[in-house]
């Protein structure tokens, strides 16, 4: 890329050298480091103050007090027995888990067949690919409600599981930009030792495309547990459909009138995702970078 | 590397027997890999766009069958208050929520590169929010902006500051949606991050010999240097803000103090339509009112407008992608 370096002849005479630095430099450390530090504290204070509320006592949740007097870590008990949160949590669990499962399934020998095959037509199927990713659920969801609700289906969660076994565009995406990075020599060696291209995807490219994988199995579990528009298109009107997310939504005034369960169950809807990330930090990063870099 | 070349050659020299039989191999190795997806997007994707251009020809409400009545829902649409009130709202966040993301990701991002110890604390408090579902996301803001006696509200107490209303006030919901945008900004700040940390670091050094300060090498160097990565988090956000969804609503049901997601129609895009964004004008219109065939009409704007982003998108990562590798395909 270009760079515009400032002519060498002319700040030839700044002595970078010269110059005792090591004072400044110490500056410069304490004030990126200050400035990181807030930055942390911001993105952090959010939830600080969620879990502060969360743990409050029923009567301190009505105040606005930002510091509980006493630590009531029961809360995140009791608000099971407050509202059916097993039932939406199993709920959440079976969409995301099953539209994990779906993917994986359909997405891998897809992505296979398009970083790894040559084939007429692929171009454009990788751009049809595209087009599907970014296109806006409600620009397709009028028909597609139509025909699940013709379909008896509209009520139950399987219209959001369902095309996870036959085509999720993102995953698919991403998988075909990860296994892009697998050299073709080891697939054409495969093929060369007479491997099916069936057995050089499964002994050659998916193990060698494990982290890839795991980021694309990691992303849709989020997103599916994380999606809202989807179980409030099918389920809202069918309670014990819900997903923890579309009872979330309603929680605050449904359930309870006090902020610390609302709160609690807020950390306990964002804790898988925390969970995931600690033990597949660099799978995230690297799916992540994915999505964009490597276009 | 022979198999592939074999493979793409096979076309232009006379097919010998074993060729041909190794090419129907092939096609149908193809076939089978991709016939899930193609069904998928077939069923999914190519028969609803199709269905929704014919259904915003018809008066449709799930029950009776649909009636055709030409360009009505388009000329209607042209009239309707509620539709531009929408697009409105749609447009602020795509211009708001576009440049407050790429500029605030960008700067969070500047900052980590350049620190030496915490790195992995900080990049993990800041991009953790991301994860966060919208809907948790949302309820996590609407506490700590809420007027009496929010975190945020005794922190301008303490300086003085009158605190909006925030989601109750129309003029300040937008604002606080963009707040939560800015909040779950992690991903598109990771992957500045990688792009910031891919400059070579020569070059860095070559202009510190040559006197330029740390703000003139992220000018000059870090900036223009990581451009692609720039265009794709501003096409990135535009769509992300033309789908925004989900934080208007629940903010919107939230600040009601409706319970019911299901419930009344009147609480989307509240305070007084400032949050009704254009997908959720056409929700209401289509799963609340259902009136399918105004809601299609809709979805057949959106596809266009969504169309022509993806479009550009696609262009620049086939531009970058052939200055990259000169590599196969976009």
């Amino acid at each position: 890329m270009t760079t515009t370096l400032p002519n060498p002849v002319v700040v030839a005479r700044e002595e970078s050298h010269a110059k005792p630095r090591s004072p400044r430099q110490i500056l410069d450390w304490v004030a990126i480091h200050s400035i990181g530090l807030a930055m942390g504290l911001i993105f952090a204070a959010p939830v600080v103050f969620v879990l502060l509320t969360a743990v409050m006592s029923d009567d301190q949740a009505f105040t606005a007090d930002l510091w509980p007097r006493e630590w009531h870590w029961e809360n995140f008990i009791e608000v099971f027995e407050k509202a059916p949160l097993v039932r939406y949590l199993f709920n959440s669990m079976l969409y995301s888990l099953l539209a994990t499962l779906g993917m994986l399934l359909s997405s891998i020998p897809a992505a296979y067949a398009l970083a790894k095959l040559k084939w007429r037509g692929q171009n454009v199927v990788f751009l049809l690919v595209i087009g599907a990713m970014m296109l806006p659920p409600q620009v397709v969801a009028v028909p597609l409600y139509d025909t699940w609700s013709s379909l008896g289906l509209t009520g139950t969660l399987w219209p959001l599981i369902v095309p996870y076994f036959l085509f999720d565009a993102f995953s698919i995406f991403l998988l075909r930009q990860f296994m892009l990075t697998i050299p073709q020599s080891y697939v054409d060696a495969a093929r060369v030792d007479g491997c099916t291209e069936f057995q050089a995807l499964i002994r050659i490219i998916v193990p060698m495309a494990r982290p890839g994988i795991a980021a694309t199995a990691l992303f849709c579990f989020l997103f599916t547990w994380n999606d809202y528009f989807g179980p409030l298109l099918y389920t809202s009107e069918v309670k014990d459909q819900w997903t923890l997310s579309l009872a979330l939504a309603s929680f605050k005034g449904m359930h309870f009138v006090q902020w610390n369960s609302a709160m609690a169950v807020t950390l306990l809807a964002m804790l898988p995702a925390v969970v995931l990330f600690v033990f597949a930090q660099r799978s995230f990063v690297k799916g992540i970078t994915f999505t964009g870099v490597k276009g | 590397m022979t198999a592939t070349l074999e493979r793409v050659d096979v076309r232009r020299t006379a097919p010998a027997k074993g060729r041909s039989r190794a090419r129907a191999r092939n096609r149908f190795t193809v076939l089978a890999f991709m016939a899930p997806a193609i069904i998928g997007f077939v069923l999914f994707f190519g028969y609803p766009l199709i269905a929704t251009v014919i259904f915003s020809f018809t008066k449709y409400d799930l029950i009776n069958p649909p009636e055709f009545i030409g360009l009505g829902n388009y000329t209607f649409m042209w009239g309707d208050k509620l539709f531009w009130t929408s697009i409105e709202n749609t447009l602020w966040f795509v211009v708001v929520v576009t440049i407050a993301r790429t500029v605030f990701a960008l700067g969070v991002a500047s900052v980590i590169a350049r620190l030496k110890s915490g790195v992995g604390l900080i990049r993990t408090l800041c991009y953790l929010p991301s994860l966060a579902p919208p809907v948790a996301a949302t309820l996590v803001f609407f506490m700590v902006l809420r007027p009496n006696g929010g975190p945020l509200n005794k922190v301008l107490d303490f300086f003085g500051v009158d605190s909006p209303l925030w989601f109750s006030d129309p003029s300040w919901a937008k604002p606080g949606v963009t707040a939560i945008m800015m909040w779950v900004c992690g991903d598109l700040m990771i992957i500045m991050l990688a792009a910031i940390l891919d400059v070579p670091q020569e070059q860095y050094e070559a202009a510190e010999l040559d006197g330029a300060g740390p703000i003139r090498r992220w000018w000059h160097i870090t900036l223009p240097t990581i451009s692609p990565v720039l265009l794709f988090g501003i096409v990135n956000s535009i769509i992300l803000a033309l789908q925004l969804f989900t934080q208007a609503i629940v903010a919107g049901s939230a600040a009601t103090g409706s319970a019911d997601p299901t419930g009344s129609t009147k609480n989307l895009g509240y305070p007084q339509n400032s949050l009704l964004t254009f997908p959720t004008f056409l929700y209401q219109t289509g799963f609340r009112y259902f009136d399918m065939g105004y809601a299609a009409a809709m979805a057949t704007v959106l596809f266009v407008i969504s169309f022509a982003v993806t479009i550009v998108l696609v262009n620049k990562m086939r531009k970058s992608s052939h200055a990259e590798e000169g590599g196969p395909g976009a």
